[in-house]
C-alpha cells in the first residue's frame, strides 16, 4: 500500500510544482555601488566638472534616474500665465502646466471644445470673455487638516477668481468668479475638511466695482471675505451655500484657516489700515509710501464657524446673488475680530497645531506670534479698543506671544516636523530657520540660521510644511528674480525655485530649476502616493467635465452623420491611426456639431484636432469625448489631422472638411 | 451489447471491506480528474505577452476554452497595422462547444468510476487527449492568423506572413512575444496524468474481479 501513497504524493507534487509561474521573467536587480567612495570613474567626472563635495551630494540627493519617480509633487501657481505648474521633488522636473483661467492649445483648453467652454464661462466678468489671469496660490484639498490628494484649488488674483482642478486627471473642472470684488489675494486657503475654500479681497473697491470717487474711500469702498462652500462629491462650489463677510477697505493679504485648537477661525494680515488712496501726480504720497506710514496693520480674525450660524440663521444682505454677513452684523455676533500686527505684512500662517498665528512683518524685521489661547481669553475679557468702524482690535501684548527678529523683509512661513518654522527674508534674500517655542520646544522663540538664496524670495513651500502634519523634508525657496543663475535668455528673465535640504543641519541649497512659463507664488508639496491619478479615463465614451460617461460617446461601427437641414453633428471615432469618418462635406453656412470619442486604451494614446482657419484645437485622452460645434461660415477646403504623434502612421491620420459654397 | 458485459462485475462487499485502498484508489484518481478538468473552465488555459518598449507593462492576451481576455483591443489594433484579423475571428466553432465538451468528457471520466471493464479506457480516452488537442488547435490558429495576413495593410512590406510559436519565444516587429502555458493547461495536464495513473489502479483493481466473473460464466 505504501508506494500507493508515494504516487499521490508525487501527483500533488506535480500539482505544486507546476502551480508555479512558469513564465516569469528573470529580472535583473540594479546593483548598489559597494564601499563608502564613489568609484575612480565619478570621481573622474567630478574633479573634471570642478564640483566640490558639496555639489556631490546636492547631485546625489536630486538625480532621479530614468523610469524613477519623485517622492513628491510640488504645485506651483503660475502667476500671469493663468496657469497651475506641476512639478516633482526632488528633481525638480515640471511634469505639466495645467490651464486654468487661459486657453491652452495643447490641452485643448478654451479652443471650441464644449467642456473647455463652460468651465472659463464661469469666469466670465460682467459677462464678458476675460481670458488673462494671476494665479497666486494653491490649495490641496484636506481632509483633518492634512492633504487628501483629491483637489487643488486656485484663485486668480487679477480678476477675483478661484477654480476647481481634479486631481484624478488634473484638469480643471470649474472657475468661480466672486460677484462683488475684482482682485483677491487671501486665496485659496481650505478648511481643516475642505468644507469651504477662502477668498479674501486684496485692493478694496465699492461692492460690485460699482463706480464711487476716491475721496469717498472711507464710506464706500470694501474688503469682502468669502467662504465657497465645496461639494467634494460634486467636485463643485457652490454658490448658493457660500457667503461672504464684509470687511474695512484695509486691502487684506494672505490668510490662514485655523486647525485643531483653532479650528473655525481664519487668520488674514492687511497692510493699508492708513486707508491711503494715493495720486502721486497730485502731489500726494504714492501708494508706497501712503499705505506704510503706519506701524501697526491689523491681523484680521475670523470666527468661521459662527459666520456660517449667522449665514443659516439668514442674517443676511444678498448683494448680486451672493449672501453677504455685514460688517455691522459681524461685530454685533462676534464674528470679526482685529489684532495690531507689525508693519505691512504678507504671510499669516498658523503653526501644526493649530496654537499660533505667525505674521511675517514685511516692513519689520520680526516675526509675530499671537497666541490661539491669548486671543480667545482677549475676546473673553473683552479687553480691545474699537477701529474706525467699530470693529474691535484686541490688545497687542495681550494676544502676542512672542516676537522673533529673523532679518529683513521676512513674508511667508512654513513649517517641519521637528518644531522648526521657516520665514522667507526678500529684503536679506534668504530662508531664516527658527525655533517655535512650547509646545515645540521648552526654550524656543529663537533664530536657529540662515541660508542666503538667489535672488528675494517671495513665498517658500516646505513638504506638507503647512498642514497638521509636515514632514521636515524639502524646502522650495520660490525666488523671484534669478539675475545670473541662468544661461542669458533675453530681458524677460526666469524665475528660480531652489531646492533646499532642511533634513540636514545647517540647511543645504540643492538645486536651481529655472521657471520659464510664469511667476510662482505660493506652492504646495504633497507626498505623491497621496495621489491616485487616473493613467487613462475609466471607461471609453467619458465626459471628463463631469466624470461620468459621456451622452455622446461614439462606439466602433457607430459612426455617423447625421444632417437636418442646415444641422449636421458629426458622431466621430479616433484611433490609431484614422478618424472614422474622415470626409465631411457641409454647405457653407451650415452649423456642425462635432463628438470625437478617443477609442484608445492604452496608456498615453491621446490623439487631438486641430481645424485650420476655424481655431478648434482639441485634446482627447484615451476614453475621452471631446466636443465642439461652429458655423461653416467659410467655404474652401480645410485639411484637419491629429496633433498629437499617435504612431508611426500619426502624419496619415487626418481628414477633409469641405464647405461648399 | 449485455449492460453487464460493459459495466463489468460489482465489488463483493467483503472483498470491499478486505481492501478499501485499492478500489477506492482508483475512484479518487479519476474522479479528481473530473474535477479538475470542470474546474479549469474558470481558468485562462494559456496566454501570449508582447513586449516592446512603448509597453513597459507589456501586453497579454488570455485564452479561456471559450474566450479571449487580456489587451485584445489594444493588440488587434496593432495587428491592424500588419493586417492581422481580430483575435476574436479565430477558433469561433472550438469556442462555441467547449464548455459543453468540456463537462461531457468530464463526466465520461467520472462514469469509469462505475465501468469496471476495459471499456473505462475509452470513456477516459477523450479528456485523456484534451491538452494535446487543445495545443493542437491552438498551433492551427496561430499559424492560420499568422500566415494570412492583408496584403494591402499598412507594414505589409516590413512584416512578412509568420507562425506565432505555441509556447516560448518568438517575434513580430518590435515585440517580443512569450506564449506560455496558464494553470488551466496545466489543470488539464494534470488531469491526463491523474487519468493514466487512475487507470493503472483501476486495472489492477477490476481485472482480477473482471477475470473471475469470465471464469464463472464460462464455467
Amino acid at each position: 500500500m505504501k508506494w500507493h501513497k508515494l504516487v499521490l504524493i508525487s501527483v500533488i507534487g506535480v500539482l505544486v510544482l507546476t502551480g508555479c509561474d512558469l513564465t516569469r521573467t528573470q529580472q535583473e536587480e540594479p546593483q548598489a555601488v559597494e564601499g563608502g567612495a564613489l568609484p575612480q570613474a565619478a570621481m573622474d567626472i567630478a574633479e573634471e566638472r570642478g564640483l566640490s563635495p558639496a555639489d556631490i551630494s546636492a547631485a546625489l540627493k536630486t538625480y532621479i534616474p530614468s523610469g524613477q519617480h519623485d517622492e513628491y509633487l510640488m504645485f506651483l501657481s503660475g502667476g500671469h500665465s493663468g496657469q497651475l505648474i506641476v512639478a516633482g521633488v526632488p528633481s525638480m522636473r515640471i511634469l505639466k502646466n495645467i490651464a486654468v483661467f487661459v486657453p491652452e492649445s495643447w490641452q485643448g483648453y478654451g479652443f471650441g471644445s464644449w467642456d473647455s467652454r463652460e468651465v472659463l464661462e464661469g469666469g466670465l466678468v460682467d459677462g464678458k470673455e476675460n481670458l488673462m489671469a494671476d494665479t497666486h496660490h494653491p490649495a490641496l484639498s484636506e481632509t483633518n487638516g492634512d492633504y487628501d490628494g483629491q483637489y487643488v484649488f486656485i484663485n486668480d488674483k487679477a480678476n477675483a477668481r478661484v477654480a476647481v482642478i481634479d486631481l484624478r486627471d488634473f484638469e480643471t473642472k470649474q472657475i468661480v468668479k466672486n460677484p462683488n470684488v475684482l482682485s483677491n489675494h487671501g486665496a485659496t486657503f481650505v478648511t481643516p475638511n475642505t468644507d469651504y475654500v477662502i477668498e479674501t479681497t486684496q485692493y478694496s473697491t465699492p461692492l460690485g466695482w460699482e463706480y464711487a470717487p476716491l475721496d469717498e474711500y472711507e464710506e464706500k469702498y470694501r474688503g469682502l471675505i468669502t467662504l465657497w462652500k465645496f461639494d467634494r462629491e460634486k467636485g463643485r462650489l457652490i454658490q448658493d451655500e457660500s457667503f461672504s463677510i464684509e470687511l474695512p477697505p484695509y486691502w487684506q493679504d494672505l490668510c490662514d484657516a485655523g486647525k485643531l485648537v483653532s479650528d473655525g477661525w481664519v487668520f488674514c494680515g492687511s497692510f493699508n489700515t492708513e486707508m491711503a488712496t494715493g495720486g502721486v501726480e497730485n502731489g500726494n504720497p504714492p501708494f508706497e509710501a501712503g499705505v506704510s506710514q503706519r506701524d501697526m496693520d491689523y491681523l484680521h480674525i475670523v470666527n468661521w464657524e459662527k459666520a456660517k450660524e449667522v449665514f443659516e440663521a439668514g442674517k443676511t444682505e444678498t448683494l448680486n446673488d451672493m449672501a453677504v454677513i455685514s460688517m455691522d452684523t459681524a461685530v454685533e455676533e462676534g464674528i470679526l475680530y482685529l489684532a495690531p500686527e507689525p508693519k505691512s505684512p504678507h504671510g499669516a500662517d498658523v503653526t501644526p497645531g493649530g496654537e499660533y498665528v505667525v505674521v511675517a512683518g514685511k516692513l519689520d524685521p520680526h516675526v509675530t506670534i499671537y497666541s490661539m489661547e491669548k486671543i480667545e481669553q482677549a475676546i473673553a475679557d473683552e479687553n480691545w479698543e474699537p477701529d474706525p468702524f467699530g470693529i474691535p482690535v484686541l490688545d497687542f501684548d495681550a494676544v502676542v506671544e512672542a516676537q522673533v527678529e529673523l532679518g529683513l523683509g521676512p513674508l511667508h512661513t512654513q513649517f517641519d516636523n521637528d518644531g522648526h518654522a521657516y520665514t522667507s527674508l526678500f529684503l536679506d534674500t534668504a530662508v531664516a530657520k527658527w525655533k517655535l517655542g512650547p509646545p515645540y520646544h521648552d526654550e524656543g522663540w529663537e533664530l536657529v540660521e540662515t541660508l542666503p538664496v538667489q535672488y528675494n524670495v517671495g513665498h517658500l513651500v516646505s513638504a506638507e510644511g503647512d498642514t497638521v502634519d509636515p514632514d521636515g523634508k524639502w524646502l522650495v525657496s520660490l525666488n523671484k528674480w534669478s539675475v545670473d543663475r541662468f544661461t542669458g535668455v533675453g530681458p524677460l528673465l526666469p524665475q528660480n525655485e531652489q531646492l533646499i535640504d532642511i533634513s540636514t543641519n545647517p540647511m543645504q541649497l540643492l538645486y536651481d530649476m529655472a521657471m520659464g512659463v510664469g511667476e510662482p507664488h505660493y506652492a504646495q508639496m504633497i507626498k505623491a502616493d497621496k495621489i491616485d491619478a487616473w493613467e487613462v479615463y475609466p471607461e471609453v465614451g467619458w465626459d471628463p467635465l463631469n466624470q461620468t460617461k459621456s451622452p455622446y460617446a461614439t462606439a466602433p461601427g457607430e459612426e455617423r452623420i447625421e444632417r437636418n437641414g442646415s444641422e449636421v453633428e458629426i458622431f466621430m471615432t479616433a484611433v490609431r491611426s484614422h478618424f472614422t469618418p474622415e470626409i465631411i462635406e457641409v454647405k457653407k453656412g451650415d452649423h456642425v456639431t462635432w463628438h470625437i470619442t478617443n477609442i484608445e486604451t492604452a496608456v498615453d494614446a491621446t490623439h487631438g484636432l486641430q481645424i485650420p482657419a476655424y481655431n478648434v484645437s482639441l485634446s482627447m485622452e484615451p476614453g475621452e469625448v471631446s466636443s465642439i460645434d461652429f458655423v461653416a461660415d467659410r467655404d474652401g477646403t480645410f485639411a484637419w489631422y491629429c496633433t498629437e504623434f499617435c504612431s508611426a502612421l500619426h502624419l496619415e491620420m487626418m481628414g477633409y472638411l469641405l464647405v461648399e459654397e | 451489447m449485455k449492460t453487464e458485459s460493459f459495466l463489468g462485475p460489482r465489488v463483493p462487499s467483503a472483498e470491499m471491506e478486505a481492501d478499501r485502498t485499492t478500489y477506492l484508489l482508483p475512484t479518487l484518481l479519476l474522479a479528481s480528474a473530473a474535477v479538475l478538468l470542470i474546474a479549469s473552465l474558470f481558468v485562462p488555459y494559456w496566454k501570449m505577452t508582447l513586449l516592446a518598449p512603448q509597453y513597459p507593462k507589456g501586453l497579454v492576451a488570455k485564452t479561456y476554452v471559450n474566450r479571449l481576455t487580456g489587451d485584445v483591443k489594444e493588440i488587434d489594433g496593432l495587428n491592424h497595422y500588419i493586417g492581422m484579423r481580430p483575435l476574436g475571428e479565430a477558433a469561433s466553432l472550438e469556442k462555441s462547444v467547449s464548455v459543453v465538451s468540456i463537462v461531457v468528457i468530464s463526466l465520461l471520466v467520472l462514469s469509469t468510476v462505475f465501468v469496471h471493464t476495459r471499456w473505462a479506457l475509452l470513456l477516459a480516452l477523450p479528456a485523456l487527449l484534451l491538452p494535446f488537442l487543445f495545443l493542437a488547435d491552438l498551433a492551427y490558429w496561430l499559424n492560420n492568423f499568422g500566415q494570412n495576413l492583408d496584403p494591402t495593410a499598412p507594414l505589409s512590406s516590413s512584416i512578412k506572413p509568420f507562425t506565432p510559436p505555441v509556447l516560448g519565444r518568438g517575434t513580430v516587429g518590435q515585440f517580443a512575444t512569450v506564449a506560455a502555458p496558464e494553470i488551466g493547461l496545466i489543470m488539464a495536464f494534470v488531469a491526463s496524468l491523474l487519468i493514466l495513473v487512475g487507470l493503472y489502479f483501476h486495472r489492477r483493481a477490476y481485472k482480477p474481479l473482471v477475470n473471475a466473473s469470465d471464469e464463472i460464466a464460462e464455467a
